[in-house]
């Protein structure tokens, strides 16, 4: 399970890699950067393959990162896929997996109104420093509005985002169509900024993907615990003294960062997706925070990285399309095969229960009714059970019934004859066991939960299938002065008549 | 003044159309709020890219019938596949939308790359109409030419507002109560879906002729704004799609007026009419009557003065009463009772102007008015502390503070019925005496008992 404080550690290790990985890709950029005047020599820019199948000379330059603006493309979003991972597995447990959604779209104002100013002041109206900066401040406003009106009004965080995300763009559209009518500095191409473009992204747009990304991991790793903390008890935090809605802020900030340098990099939608899709992935393959944190980390790199270069060797691919979609592929294997949540971990695991619970019924039930006939406490293998007389004994049906018989017969602890059923020596020892854990429950609930005899049978078959050992010997010293000498203590309540079924509940979703 | 570049036959039109956008997503708005689904309007609309792509490869041409239904299936695919994630993947609501529709938006951007060689079909201009131009293509209609995005979406209101009203129990049950609608034999599944297969038409008919920013903004701000304003289902209906048309006829007046201001000519429409449903929204948020985020602060100040100016009475008395001295200086009250200069200054001079409270050079003593009040309260207080003594396993020393609390909102009737319940006593529990009611009139029942 996740523990709510601790792992400083582990995030300490993560940090490190993280740092290293940025320091290295950011080495790598600027050394790209530094090639601009020989790395275009290849003469063949993307745009002009065609759609045949690459040759091995294609699959290779990319592979290797020949192409110049194929490795700027690769790095950017790289970084920016491992940073929005990491800051994505933050906000998927605070349930707000669409902020990206609604502060990407409320930076529109932002950009708008910076083109204004900067065109009034006199500057490059389309320089990406105004345009980030009002960027940046509108996303910062929609934050504070999301904010208040999920803590003040009576409003839920989904119908937030929803006003934020889509006044704030309303707001920013009605504001380009001014700007389109300026004459100073035409404002064309200012929406594209929100659309963005990853395979013409620059080494400019990189550097300021790490620049951000940077900021964004410290922000994450350095307030682990802490976000921790906010992500799975929000009211725990508030109550330990930590600043609740400054953590937040945090959070939200680093939001914002990434998601402004990924929007004019990348574009909205693929911004959206890194935040959202590489956490869902891995929330399926863990349930430790730090461990789904790595695993996000990796699945958004990897699916960057993957997507760019299927786009690069495939130029009728758009990249941004493509990283979005090797993602869902990756999100969509991982909800099946997840190792700890995924769907057929589950079903196997609530089938094996449900499979356990029923060779347990079955024994119990044959248990009880050999039990009157037994001599003594030794074992009689002669003694057998009619199928008619298990029948009525709980509310199975007559295939259920035979199933698990088949079962337990596979298992070698019911031998079948025709329509009598022998327990195996084998079969005998576990059936005891079973029995003795079930009124042992039993006698526990009465004496110590006063649960009515009446009901105490339906209440122990509930919890019985799910004991474990240690809880066993816990409830022998419990019931130590009880009857602890015997291997099975006698029922504390008459056992039920053949002729009436009894009607207690299976333990279906126990395994979810 | 707006008369300046006013044309009914093309703003006239404009204002319909934004209208009868905002009332058919402002009624299944509403469903959404409530369900906490917020962002699926958004979601659809970006979602239905596929669709539009396989309608185009299909009939190999850009009408737009082939290219609504693509869109609406792949809508409704939408809420079925975050909807099944959510339930097989158990993933949080919003982060199984995310997945969905940034995949399908994915899917649908590299299909259309794909087509981008043999025709223009750039998303934007296929999938975005502008309210603008909605006047310009009419069909004949009754006699008369009706713009078809108005034909289409009143189309569609209509069949939003039969869908409401003919299963507004139904709807209100699954809303608020999933599992008692199943139990009450009607699938909520059915109603979820019924409900997003009307959402998906919603927003394809409408970004399909006036905007996706319209519909988004309007499936989601005047439900908020009606649910800040009332707590009942069909009013909150009613006030959302009133909302919804105020919003779209000032929204087309804006975008005509305020760029004018500035020097320009008119602005976006669509988005006008976003920003001011937005500014509605900000309105009903902080001065709605009971849910008011103002509202609420201003009436929480007023009961923290009325409590605090009832202690500053309590407080003179129980110094009369102890002969110790009927004036308290202002400092001596400030800090027994915890209070700022700004809010103690509020609460005497209320007093004062009530005529409970007089002044002597700093210091403050009960008038006659003021003392008939105080008494009050003492009386309720320590009545109070008999009452919780006697009748709940309260100790001695804890009732005090509880009484504290209970004795701003007692009136006469429960101060009756404390008294009789007490058995009238003379005295608290500890051993202070309990003063009679103004008027004496329990003192006369107690003697002639």
């Amino acid at each position: 399970m996740i523990r709510p404080l601790g792992d400083w550690r582990r995030a300490r290790v993560v940090f490190c890699v993280m740092f290293f990985v940025l320091l290295f890709s950011s080495l790598l950029i600027s050394s790209a950067w530094a090639g601009v005047d020989t790395a275009p020599s290849s003469g063949r820019s993307l745009a002009d393959r065609s759609a045949q199948w690459p040759s091995w000379e294609q699959w290779r330059r990319v592979l290797l990162l020949e192409d110049y603006s194929t490795r700027v493309v690769v790095f950017g979003v790289a970084v920016l896929g491992g940073a929005a991972g990491l800051v994505g597995s933050f906000t998927l447990l605070r349930k707000r997996a669409l902020m990206g959604d609604a502060l990407s779209h409320a930076s529109l104002p932002g950009i708008a109104l910076a083109f204004v100013v900067a065109t009034a002041l006199g500057h490059d109206g389309k320089s990406i420093l105004w345009l980030m900066t009002g960027a940046t401040l509108s996303g910062l406003l929609g934050m504070a509005v999301i904010l208040w009106v999920r803590n003040r009004t009576r409003l839920k965080e989904d119908t937030a985002l929803g006003i934020v995300l889509s006044v704030f763009f309303g707001a920013g559209v009605a504001i380009l169509g001014v700007v389109q009518q300026m004459e100073t500095g035409h404002a064309a191409g200012l929406e594209g900024f929100i659309y963005g473009k990853t395979a013409s992204m620059r080494a400019a747009d990189a550097q300021m993907i790490v620049a951000a990304s940077f900021v964004a991991i410290a922000i994450c790793l350095l307030l682990y615990k802490e976000l921790k903390l906010l992500c799975f008890d929000e009211g725990f935090a508030g109550s330990r003294g930590f600043p609740v809605v400054l953590l937040d802020v945090a959070l939200m900030t680093s939001v914002i960062l990434i998601t402004i340098v990924g929007l004019q990099a990348v574009g909205l939608i693929l911004v959206i997706a890194l935040m959202v899709i590489p956490a869902a992935a891995a929330r399926f393959w863990t349930n430790e925070m730090w461990r789904m944190t790595l695993y996000s980390v990796i699945l958004g790199t990897v699916g960057s990285v993957l997507g760019a270069t299927i786009s690069a060797v495939f130029p009728k691919l758009p990249s941004g399309a493509m990283i979005v979609l090797v993602c869902s592929f990756f999100f969509f294997a991982s909800m099946v095969f997840g190792r700890s949540r995924g769907v057929l971990v589950r079903s196997i695991r609530r089938r094996r229960l449900n499979l356990r619970v029923e060779r347990q019924h079955l024994l119990r039930a044959m248990y009880e009714q050999i039990e009157p006939l037994q001599k003594s406490d030794s074992f009689d293998p002669k003694t057998a059970v009619d199928f008619d007389q298990l029948l009525p004994m709980r509310s199975w049906s007559q295939k259920r019934l035979t199933k698990a018989i088949a079962n337990a017969e596979d298992d070698e602890l019911v031998r079948v004859r025709g329509n009598r059923n022998h327990l195996t020596r084998a079969g005998f020892v576990e059936a005891a066991r079973l029995t003795r854990q079930h009124r042992m429950w039993e006698m526990y609930l009465i004496a110590y939960a006063d649960i009515a005899t009446a009901s105490v049978d339906r209440d122990a078959d509930d919890i019985e299938h799910v004991l474990g050992p240690d809880v066993i010997d816990q409830l022998e010293d419990l019931l130590e002065e009880q009857q602890v000498n015997f291997p099975v203590p006698a029922s504390p309540h008459e056992l039920k008549q053949q002729d009436s079924p009894s009607s207690e509940p299976e333990i279906k979703g126990a395994g979810q | 003044m707006i008369a300046m570049n006013w044309m009914w036959a093309l703003d006239g039109w404009i204002v319909v159309v934004g209208a009868l956008c905002a009332v058919a997503s402002a009624l299944l708005g509403n469903f959404l709020v409530l369900r906490k689904m917020s962002m699926l309007g958004d979601a659809v609309t970006h979602a239905v890219l596929p669709g539009i792509a396989v309608a185009f490869f299909l009939s190999q041409s850009r009408s737009s019938l082939p290219m609504f239904i693509g869109a609406v299936i792949v809508g409704v695919l939408t809420a079925v596949f975050t909807e099944w994630i959510r339930r097989v993947g158990k993933v949080d609501e919003g982060a199984s939308m995310g997945v969905v529709f940034t995949s399908l938006f994915a899917l649908g951007l590299a299909m259309l790359v794909q087509a981008a060689d043999k025709v223009d079909l750039d998303p934007d201009c296929v999938l975005y109409g502008a309210i603008e131009l909605t006047p310009l293509d009419t069909i004949h209609l009754l006699g008369t030419q009706v713009p078809r995005a108005a034909a289409v979406l009143a189309v569609v209101a209509l069949i939003n507002a039969l869908f409401v009203t003919l299963f507004f129990k139904e709807l209100k049950i699954c809303s608020f109560d999933a599992g008692l609608a199943d139990t009450m034999g009607f699938s909520s599944r059915l109603m979820h879906y019924l409900l997003m297969v009307l959402v998906s038409v919603t927003a394809v008919a409408s970004f399909e002729s006036v905007g996706s920013i319209l519909v988004v903004a309007m499936f989601v701000v005047p439900a908020a704004t009606a649910y800040m304003l009332t707590d009942r289902l069909w009013m909150m209906i009613v006030l959302s799609v009133l909302v919804g048309i105020v919003s779209a006829v000032l929204g087309h007046i804006a975008a005509l007026e305020v760029p004018s201001w500035f020097g320009y000519r008119s602005t976006t429409t669509a988005g006008m009419m976003a920003v001011v449903a937005g500014l509605l929204f900000m309105l009903a948020a902080t001065l709605a009557p009971r849910h008011g985020v103002f509202v609420k602060w201003a009436r929480r100040q007023l009961l923290s003065l009325r409590i605090l100016s009832d202690d500053v009475l309590a407080i003179l008395y129980r110094k009369e009463e102890s002969r110790d001295s009927a004036l308290a200086t202002r400092s001596e009250l400030k800090e027994r009772l915890f209070a700022g200069s700004t809010t103690f200054g509020l609460a005497t001079a209320w007093l004062q102007y009530r005529g409970e409270l007089e002044t002597h050079a700093n210091e403050y003593s009960l008038t006659e008015d003021g003392r008939d009040r105080a008494r009050e309260l003492i009386r309720s207080h320590r009545l109070w502390e008999q009452y919780l003594v006697e009748e709940t396993v309260a100790g001695v020393d804890n009732i005090h503070r509880k009484a504290e609390r209970f004795e701003h909102f007692t009136d006469r009737k429960l101060r009756d019925q404390l008294d009789r319940v007490t058995d009238a006593p003379q005295q608290d529990p500890h051993g202070k005496p309990i003063p009679d009611e103004k008027n004496g009139a329990d003192k006369k029942r107690r003697d002639k008992e």
